[in-house]
């Protein structure tokens, strides 16, 4: 589903490559932790399998699909595959939860009769059941990182890349977002997560890829974090 | 659906920043109105000049004391000369005179004041080609019983020497007002881009396709420029009513006529200027502001 072929990445100005000839694969319905202390380079990597930023050298390979080589028109087309989940949510503060959902399928051309159907289940599914018409500051971070998810997921993405979702929550709250990635991750969705909470990776038993300052050091599955 | 979005779009954004909305509206309407006048302005010198070099004269004004043979040598000259146009018209004094007492019959104090004969013999030639006319001043000039050579395309050039510079201006003041046009556009474009960041940022997010995302910025360029265009258009139609019917109709003996045609074919071209350069300027700048 996922392959970085001996990708590198300097940023410009920057006295050291963010990844080195970094090589890494990931099947389809993986779950893999991408764990590493601030400026490892875990961050990059998001960016990369999003087309936000393109390697120095070597191939970024998303559902066949060789990123690198991605013409600048297709990739909307190309992101519509892939959900992504920040660590600050990201949700439009002027509209409710539904709305909130329902423009990310919008803004891709769907109905609204689409939007009424699909947008409901899926909050659902993320637990806000009864919320659909509260404002993201009316509701809690673990509950606006559902909604995150939600619309993460609303457009069933191959692919689920979470950016240190449990950042800015607590421990019984990160758990619960956990319980539910977990959930897509059963739908057969890919979840790639970057993250240093250790707690989390130690009770999640998932595969885990642990960098170093660029470098990929340890590759294990069912890992813990230290 | 997206239709309904992307105008609703639209409208939020040229309300939310109004003002700008009317200051980017104003530049454009200036800036249109004054290139719409300076291209009349253009073609009506064009037509004026096609209308008057084509019967510029160059006058021949004989000496008193010219004899027979001067004169029948000069004729003839003048009859053979590749560079002039036939027939060549000989004015006597007489017919100057009967000229020059029609021509100022309201004055007759000057009719009263001029002396019968004081009106010079001439020879009346047109050229083939206006512009050779230094040629032929260069060959009948100080021959025995010329008195003086007299070309009206000299006076004419002046005349139109004023208009091109009228119409120059115009051109200038359109170009420096469409600049300021089109920097309030750009402007207007970024801060409406600003105040939509979140919402761009989901968009790019989720994968909406860059024309969706851009185009309700372009739009709101657009109308900015179409409502000018509009604007400058009206001011077209009032400026043909109010100046060329109205206060400068004792000069449309001397300017030739500007048709309502002339008018109404600047109004498609004035609005598709606004809408293309503004929108233009809109999508450059998202281009420099939205980045991939």
């Amino acid at each position: 589903m996922i392959r970085l072929e001996h990708v590198t990445k300097t940023y410009p100005k920057a006295s050291r490559p963010s990844l080195d000839d970094v090589s890494v694969s990931i099947e389809k319905g993986d779950f893999v932790f991408f764990i590493g202390p601030s400026g490892s380079g875990k961050s990059t990597i998001i960016k990369l399998l999003l087309h936000e930023i393109q390697p120095n050298k070597g191939r970024v390979v998303v559902a066949d699909r060789d990123v690198t080589a991605l013409r600048s028109w297709k990739i909307s087309a190309f992101r519509r595959q892939i959900g992504c989940v920040f660590q600050d949510f990201r949700l439009l503060p002027n509209r409710t939860a539904y709305e909130n959902v329902a423009f990310a399928l919008e803004v891709i051309g769907k109905s609204q009769g689409v939007a009424r159907r699909v947008v409901p289940e899926v909050l659902e599914l993320v637990g806000l059941g009864g919320k659909e018409h509260r404002y993201p500051h009316e509701l809690s971070g673990g509950e606006q990182q559902r909604v995150a998810v939600a619309r993460a997921f609303v457009n069933r993405p191959l692919i689920l890349l979470a950016d240190e979702p449990t950042g800015n929550l607590d421990p019984d709250t990160s758990i619960e977002i956990m319980r539910l990635l977990d959930r897509i991750n059963r739908t057969g969705t890919t979840v790639v997560m970057v993250t240093h909470d250790s707690n989390i990776v130690n009770q999640m038993r998932r595969r885990v890829v642990e960098i170093e300052s660029g470098k990929i050091v340890r590759d294990q599955p069912r890992g813990v974090y230290g | 659906m997206r239709a309904k979005y992307i105008l609703s779009e639209v409208m939020v954004g040229l309300w939310r920043n109004v003002t700008m909305t009317v200051a980017m509206i104003i530049t454009m309407a200036v800036s249109l109105t004054m290139l719409g006048a300076s291209l009349i302005l253009y073609q009506q010198i064009d037509s004026m000049k096609g209308y008057y070099f084509d019967k510029v004269q160059v006058s021949i004004f004989l000496r008193d004391d010219i004899s027979t043979q001067q004169r029948d040598d000069l004729a003839g000259q003048l009859q053979a000369d590749p560079l002039i146009k036939q027939p060549v018209i000989h004015e006597t004094k007489e017919q100057a005179w009967n000229k020059f007492q029609q021509q100022f019959k309201d004055a007759p104090d000057l009719i009263a004041a001029t002396k019968k004969d004081a009106l010079p013999e001439s020879y009346r030639i047109q050229l083939k080609n206006p512009k050779q006319y230094n040629q032929v001043a260069a060959e009948y000039k100080g021959k025995a019983g010329i008195d003086e050579i007299v070309d009206q395309s000299t006076l004419l050039s002046k005349v139109f020497g004023v208009l091109g510079a009228a119409q120059n201006l115009a051109l200038v003041i359109a170009l420096v007002q469409g600049l300021a046009a089109l920097l309030l556009v750009g402007n207007t474009i970024q801060v409406a881009a600003y105040s939509r960041r979140r919402e761009v940022a989901v968009m790019k997010l989720v994968g909406a396709s860059n024309w969706f995302i851009q185009s309700p910025f372009v739009l709101e360029a657009m109308f900015a420029g179409i409502i000018g265009a509009i604007i400058a258009s009206a001011a077209m139609v009032v400026g043909k009513i109010f100046l060329i019917d109205g206060s400068l109709k004792s000069l449309a003996s001397l300017l030739t006529p500007a048709p309502w045609s002339r008018i109404y074919i600047m109004i498609p071209i004035l609005l598709g200027i606004g809408a293309v350069i503004s929108g233009v300027t809109g999508w450059v700048t998202l281009r420099f502001y939205i980045k991939k």
